[in-house]
This record gives C-alpha cells, structure tokens and sequence, in this order.
C-alpha cells in the first residue's frame, strides 16, 4: 500500500481528486435540487470543445476548457431565461454544438499526440503540478463562494419565487451558480473526464438524499460519499491499471446502489 | 404596534396587465390598508394571483402602477415587510432535504441581508414564529414528511419570521380537508387581530372567506366589488359570477 505514493502522479492525482471530491457536493446538491443536471453534462461537453482548442494552440487545455465552460454557462443562463427558446433546447443546441466543434478542430489537427480518451474518462497520469495548484485555487474559489451565498442558494433552490420576493437578486445569483458551476466542471476533467462529471456532481448527492436527513446532513453525507469514491477510485485504478473516472463513478453507483438495497430492507423488516 | 386602518400600505392604481392577446386584469384600481384582512376572490382565470403577483413585483403589469408602503415598486427596497405564503400544493418539492427549522430560517434570510450568519437574535424570531404556527415539536421533522396542512403552517412561520407588516397568501387552503382549514383561518384571524398582519388571501372559495376576512375584493378581469363580505354575498355578483354557469363555489356538503 505504501509503494504507491512513491509514484508522484499517484500524489498529484489524490491531491487534485480530494479536492475535487470536496468541492464537487458543493456544486452537485444545488444542481440535483434545482433539476439543473443536464446544464452539468452540456457544460462539460463544451468543456471538450474546450480541450480540443487547448491541445490545438498547445495551451494547457484546462484553461481553454474553463474559458469555454464558463462563457457559455452565462450564455445558456440567458437562453434560457429569455425564454425565446425551451429550456432544454438551449442545452441540446450548446452540448451537440460544441461536440461537433470538437471533433472539427480534432480533425484539423489530424489528432493530438495527448491520447484525448484521458480527457474523455479522465487519468490521473495527465494531471500535471500546475494543474493541481490551478485544481487548488479554483476550487477554493468555488467553495468560498458557495460558503458565503450559502443561505441564499439554498432559499432560491427550495422556493425561487419567494426568495425574489424577500428580495434577493436571484437572477444574479442564478448566474453565480452556474458559473461556478462550469468552473467546478472544467477542473474535474483531468480526474474523472468529460463523459462521466455529471455523475460525479449528481451521484453522491442523490445517495445522500435517499438518507432523509436535513440539508446540512444531506450535504455533508455526500460530501463523505464524494471523497471515499475518489480515494478509493483512485487507488484501485492504478492497481487494476485502468481509467480512474470509470472507477469512481462505479464506486458511487455501488454506494447508490448499497443505500437504496439497505432502505429497502429496512422498510420490510418494518413492515413486518 | 397601532393599526391605523385608513393608512394606505398599497395602491394600486389603473393596473392592466394581458397574457398575449388574453386581457387577464382591466383597470383595476384597488388600495389596501394597514390592518385590513381582504380576500381577492373570482371564477378561474378572473386574474386574482396574476394580480397578487403583480403587488409584488413578481410580473410587471402592462399599464398601471403599484406603490407598496407609499413608493413605487421600482423604488421600493424594504421587502423584509412583505411575507409571502406561496400556491405550495402544486409547486412544492417533497423529496426536499430540508426540516422545518431549515424551511423557517428561511425567512430570515431576506431580513437579515447578505454575507451575514443567523445570530441567536434571529433564532429567537425562528422559535416564535414556530409557537405561533403551534408547530414548535415538528422542528426537526423533514417538511417532506408532514401533512399538506402542517406544511402551510410552516410556511406561515416563514413569513412571520422575517416579522412581515403584509402576509401574501396565494389560495393557501389548497388539497387541505376542512378540519384543518377551520384551524387555518382561525391562525389567519389571530395573526390579523393579535399580531396586526394584514392579511391578502387568494382564494376561489367564496363561501369560506366571506365569513373569514373583513374586505372582499372579487375580480373578473376588472374589480367587479370591493367592499364588506357579508353585503358580497347578499348581491347579486355571486350568482353572476359562481350561480347557474360557472361552478367554482364549493359548498360544504
């Protein structure tokens, strides 16, 4: 067990996994409560897009990636408040938009030397020291940011309409939230890839609320949830030698999984 | 607090306001005033919660013009006097993590401003507001768990716990049986007499607040009546409105 961490990547890819795994709940939980979690999966599609402009101007795709999350999560935001279009359709325009984006500049570039499947389900391999210290200072934004408007994001997840009337700014907010969003998308990528952050954002806090607990304990049990996938994701993928997104997100599954089964239980002997 | 019941807290002055080409409210002028306990009433789609809506800023009328507390709504800003009791029934997601406690504080939040924390002072306003709602043991129950009917005493706390001059309460006794509505109003008629709330009540059910509120305001498209509850239902507008051709009156069988 202790050989490993005399692997730098292994380190670097921990580090940057806890601190995506802490910050991921902070995000996933206004997300699944506000039923935003297509806006997760369509930002990380245009994430790809991202990447792809990155590996092309040989720029550290993780900026390029949260250039274009983030410009276009404020411009989804507007689409979709406009109301000129459905809200969804705003999304299927961005996601199938920017993977063909992707795949054109891709081709123009007759592909890259980077193999783009680690950016696809993530490897901890890629991730580089600056890239942990980008993971470090993004990610301490996002959750200072979720700390500070905590209570107000939590009123307008649970009742837009009377958080307006108590006077809140909720369309500034709403735009907050979903440019921290795309932030907290674009760093996950190097850990757990494009394909699969959806799950990382949606699927400890799903678990969590099969728990039946308060908001404070919802969040802080998808938080435990977040962090032992990531870790123990982590470790088995470098044993077995295979993607660490993949892994982590079967873990989750298994815990999801794990919880409905023992509910279930509970429930019959209860019953009986 | 003194009620002064001639002090106007909202105007509404000349308001129209269409959805598409639907005219939904036609030059409605209507003022309301401190203490009063006024139900909007109407047939379906007579434009009553577009109206509640339009008091307070949630849509903006077409033409006309609303003050709250003698200004605009452009200028208004002092919102932590309005308490707002939401359609719940329909909107309101069960699966929710959240207690009563954590529904309640809630209201606070507006009053208490941003990048500030909930101090004891405020919890003490949460604890009353509770006791007044009678719903002080369900503190740490899950909102998703309690009957439709606690859930609207909850959501009554969450208004008074920001200490609101005005409550909005939109069809409040929605999916709730009439044991528990009887309770309802009389928290209403305490929450007007005791504690000096006005009252702004939507609702479809003619029968139930006319013996309830003090003022009746019955809306189809213009504001057919305004005035005592008691000569409402004497006149001829509730058979116009609710007798032979549209069945919205619910009678108690």
């Amino acid at each position: 067990m202790i050989e490993i961490f005399q692997y730098g990547f292994i380190v670097r890819g921990l580090e940057a996994g806890i601190l995506i795994g802490l910050i991921a709940p902070l995000i996933g939980i206004f997300l699944v409560l506000r039923r935003y979690s297509l806006i997760a999966d369509t930002l990380s599609h245009v994430s790809l897009a991202g990447v792809a402009v990155g590996l092309l101007l040989k720029i550290n795709p993780l900026w390029t990636a949260l250039g274009a999350a983030a410009l276009s999560s404020v411009a989804i935001e507007r689409l979709r408040t406009s109301k000129k279009i459905y809200g969804e359709t705003a999304l299927s325009i961005f996601l199938s938009g920017s993977l063909a984006l992707a795949i054109v500049i891709i081709g123009l570039a007759h592909g890259f030397s980077v193999d783009l499947f680690s950016y696809l389900f993530g490897s901890i391999v890629t991730v580089k020291q600056t890239d942990v210290y980008i993971i470090l200072g993004l990610g301490t934004l996002v959750a200072l940011a979720i700390f500070l408007f905590y209570k107000e994001l939590v009123y307008i997840a649970f009742d837009e309409e009377a958080a307006t009337v108590s006077g809140l700014p909720v369309k500034v907010f709403n735009t907050l939230f979903v440019l921290l969003a795309a932030i907290m998308i674009a760093i996950s990528i190097p850990i757990i890839g494009i394909l699969l952050i959806s799950a990382l954002l949606v699927l400890p806090t799903i678990t969590a609320l099969q728990l039946k607990l308060s908001f404070k304990m919802t969040l802080f049990w998808a938080e435990i949830i977040s962090v032992f996938s990531i870790i123990t994701g982590i470790i088995t993928s470098f044993y077995l030698n295979i993607s660490s997104g993949g892994t982590i997100v079967l873990i989750m599954l298994f815990i999801f999984g794990a919880v409905l089964f023992a509910k279930g239980k509970i429930k019959n002997s209860y019953a009986k | 607090m003194s009620v002064n019941h001639q002090k106007n807290i909202i105007e509404i002055k000349d308001v129209s306001f269409s959805y598409g080409n639907v005219e939904v409210l036609k030059n409605i002028t209507l003022d309301i005033h401190q203490g009063d306990y006024i139900s909007l009433i109407g047939p379906n789609g007579s434009g009553k919660t577009t109206l509640l809506k339009i008091m307070l800023g949630l849509i903006k009328p077409r033409s006309g013009q609303v003050k709250l507390f003698g200004q605009t709504l452009r200028d208004f800003n002092d919102w932590s006097k309005l308490g707002y009791v939401p359609q719940k029934a329909i909107n309101f997601d069960p699966l929710f993590p959240a207690t009563v406690r954590e529904v309640v504080a809630m209201g606070r939040f507006g009053k208490k401003g941003l990048l500030k924390w909930l101090n004891k002072n405020d919890q003490s306003f949460i604890d009353d507001a509770l006791s007044n709602v009678e719903m002080t043991q369900y503190a740490d129950r899950l909102i998703g768990n309690l009957s439709s009917g606690q859930q609207q005493r909850v959501f009554i706390a969450r208004a008074l716990a920001g200490e609101p001059e005005v409550i909005f309460l939109d069809e409040p006794t929605v999916g709730v049986d009439i044991k528990t509505q009887d309770e309802f109003y009389s928290l209403l008629t305490h929450l007007n007499k005791k504690l000096n709330i006005t009252l702004i009540l939507v609702s479809h059910d003619v029968d139930v607040v006319s013996n309830e509120v003090t003022e009746i305001a019955c809306l189809n498209q213009t504001l057919v009546y305004h005035g005592d509850p008691k000569k409402f239902m004497k006149s001829d507008y509730v058979e116009n409105f609710y007798g032979k051709h549209a069945c919205s009156v619910s009678h108690h069988h």
